[in-house]
């Protein structure tokens, strides 16, 4: 039984494909973020920080590229956020019983999903930073090929860890609910502090107290600083701030992200252990 | 006592005293009943009765509060990863994936229960030829008539081979002539071994298919047997009588040696005759004749499922627009 989470998985995917306008819509919001948000946001930020002092030898990068790492992080929060609601739709529909009935182990069903909806947000990624560098994003600039190659692999790392996060927390608020407009009450409630207490948008330094320290343990934060780290570079000013990461900067948000999975697939196993669906 | 033929077979579900609450609610009341190898038994009794909830438990959905159960050997509460190996379940709604085809519905569930592959390819061609299902096999299920999805489930719980099949109201919201055709697969089903429990509120249903009947009401059993004996127990006979002094001659035929009981209706009474009617009506018009009491309508006929169950229950089955219908209520576009 160890491979369950497979069959979860695999009808997941034959769903995902088969909902062309879920497909395409799923596909075309990053690159519209990015198009609209991130164009419209880049050019007044840009002109704004015209003026500032530069280091010599430090990159300086625009507001679209420094922004970019933030759209792939908010568009994973989304997309695993709302992962889960194909276990709540499985339960209302009666879909779920024959698989609580079955003799499959339900941490597979959990990992199931967690396993679709990584890949999901691994197209997702991928798709924003293609159009990215299309539209002028200095991701990877100046990277060896194998750079660029050990780049992506680690932004899809951090990316992965991070919407296993979510979606375990999802599917454990789906499988307690009994609506969608529940869950999409949730999610959105959700959305609104992590997304915004987060240096997607902005640096932190000069949140207030209360807000920096949230932000700092903000799995968001964490995903979007291994996100900057792998595409753009260890050492690089962007919005006049000069960020430097070291290696083990980037292992502990890494880490940082590895608890808050595990705490949350903690969360989602005791949910399902008590779920009854008749 | 007649059916003699499951007498000696082993006992594959097994139920003692279970109850289940839903708050003050008892749904099921200290019901004990076994179930044999090979036998279709049902359920029979109005929605709410307790039958689901009943049959949650044997398949383990729902856990267990009081009394035990146990099911091809194993204990529910215990055992449930055994029980579950060993059943097959088609629920009371149609419980099929809108946007898969037949073929990865059956697919799906035969990798759930960790089938091999070359198993499930074989398993899948053999069913879908007994549900006479081939030419749908790359269909979704959305576009299939009611009959054929319940056929698709009906292959679906068949997929592991279980030794038990449970069939919850299995030809709720069907047309008659569907309705006898799923009688038709559920019968063949069971001859090649299967051994069926079915819960249902139609007594044609019960009556056609089973070999042992329970009749439930409230959470409790009424009464348990061969769809012959429950017939039996009301006597050989009914004979409905309407006459101008009802009360007299109640009091007159309670007398008479075949009777076996009267029990009262609106404008007249039911004989039950433990003889054959076509003999016993003569004497019993003679009866009231010679006291004075006229007969204004009279009617003869054999005791039906439905008088069973009205006899025991005190009411009939209504047969409310089939249960809780499946509703998409919600479908967006994404989920």
């Amino acid at each position: 039984m160890a491979l369950g989470f497979i069959t979860i998985y695999w009808r997941d995917m034959i769903r995902f494909v088969r909902f062309k306008t879920l497909l395409v819509s799923s596909l075309l919001q990053p690159a519209l973020w990015l198009a609209f948000f991130g164009i419209a946001m880049s050019s007044s930020f840009d002109t704004l920080m015209a003026g500032m002092p530069v280091l010599p030898g430090v990159p300086n990068v625009g507001y679209l590229t420094f922004m970019g790492a933030g759209i792939i992080a908010m568009t994973t929060l989304f997309t695993s956020l709302f992962g889960g609601i194909v276990i709540l739709f499985d339960k209302n529909w009666g879909l779920m019983r024959e698989i609580l009935a079955s003799p499959m182990n339900r941490n597979h069903i959990i990992f199931g999903i967690g396993l679709s909806g990584v890949t999901k947000s691994f197209i997702q990624a991928i798709i924003i930073m293609v159009f990215g560098i299309l539209i002028g994003a200095a991701f990877f600039s100046g990277f060896t090929p194998l750079e660029i190659l050990i780049g992506v692999a680690g932004i899809l790392a951090f990316v992965g860890m991070f919407a296993l996060g979510f979606l375990f927390l999802s599917a454990a608020i789906a499988i307690s609910m009994e609506s969608p407009e529940g869950l999409q009450g949730v999610t959105t409630l959700l959305t609104m502090p992590i997304f915004f207490a987060s240096n997607a948008l902005y640096p932190t330094d000069a949140f207030p107290e209360f807000l920096k320290i949230l932000s700092m343990y903000n799995p968001m934060t964490l995903l979007i600083t291994g996100i900057r780290y792998f595409a753009i570079g260890p050492d690089f000013i962007a919005l006049g701030k000069h960020y430097q990461y070291t290696q083990s900067d980037i292992l502990v948000s890494y880490l940082g992200l590895a608890f808050f999975s595990a705490l949350m697939f903690g969360l989602a196993w005791w949910r399902f252990k008590k779920a009854v669906v008749t | 006592m007649p059916e003699p033929r499951l007498n000696n077979r082993e006992i594959i579900i097994s139920v003692e005293n279970l109850e289940h609450s839903y708050g003050d609610f008892k749904a099921v009341d200290g019901i004990s009943f076994t179930v044999k190898k090979g036998e279709i038994f049902s359920f029979l009794g109005p929605n709410g009765a307790g039958k689901s909830t009943a049959i949650n438990i044997l398949i383990t959905l729902l856990a267990k509060q009081k009394g035990s159960a146990s099911v091809a050997g194993y204990d529910v509460t215990k055992d449930p990863q055994k029980v579950r190996e060993s059943i097959g379940i088609v629920f009371q709604d149609i419980t099929l994936d809108r946007d898969m085809t037949v073929w990865e519905i059956l697919e799906f569930h035969g990798r759930l229960y960790n089938m091999p592959r070359e198993e499930r390819k074989n398993r899948i061609d053999e069913l879908l030829r007994l549900v006479q299902l081939e030419a749908k096999k790359d269909e979704r299920t959305k576009n299939l008539s009611g009959g054929m999805k319940r056929r698709l489930e009906i292959a679906r719980g068949l997929m592991t081979r279980p030794k038990v099949l449970f069939l919850d109201e299995p030809t709720i919201g069907l047309d008659p002539q569907t309705r006898m055709r799923m009688w038709e697969y559920i019968k063949g089903v069971n001859k090649e071994g299967t051994t069926i429990f079915l819960t249902t509120h139609y007594m044609d249903e019960a009556d056609q298919l089973s070999d042992r009947i329970s009749i439930i009401d409230q959470g409790k059993i009424i009464i348990s047997g061969t769809s012959w004996e429950l017939k039996n127990t009301l006597g050989q006979d009914l004979i409905y009588l309407e006459t101008n002094d009802n009360e007299a001659a109640i009091r007159l035929l309670k007398n008479v040696p075949s009777v076996r009981d009267i029990k009262i209706k609106t404008k007249g009474f039911v004989v039950m005759v433990n003889e054959d009617g076509t003999k016993v009506l003569p004497h019993i018009i003679d009866t009231l004749r010679n006291e004075g009491i006229d007969s204004s309508t009279i009617n003869l006929k054999k005791p039906s499922m439905d008088d069973v169950f009205v006899f025991y229950t005190g009411k009939e089955i209504r047969d409310e627009p089939a249960g809780k219908p499946f509703h998409p209520v919600m479908r967006p576009g994404g989920r």
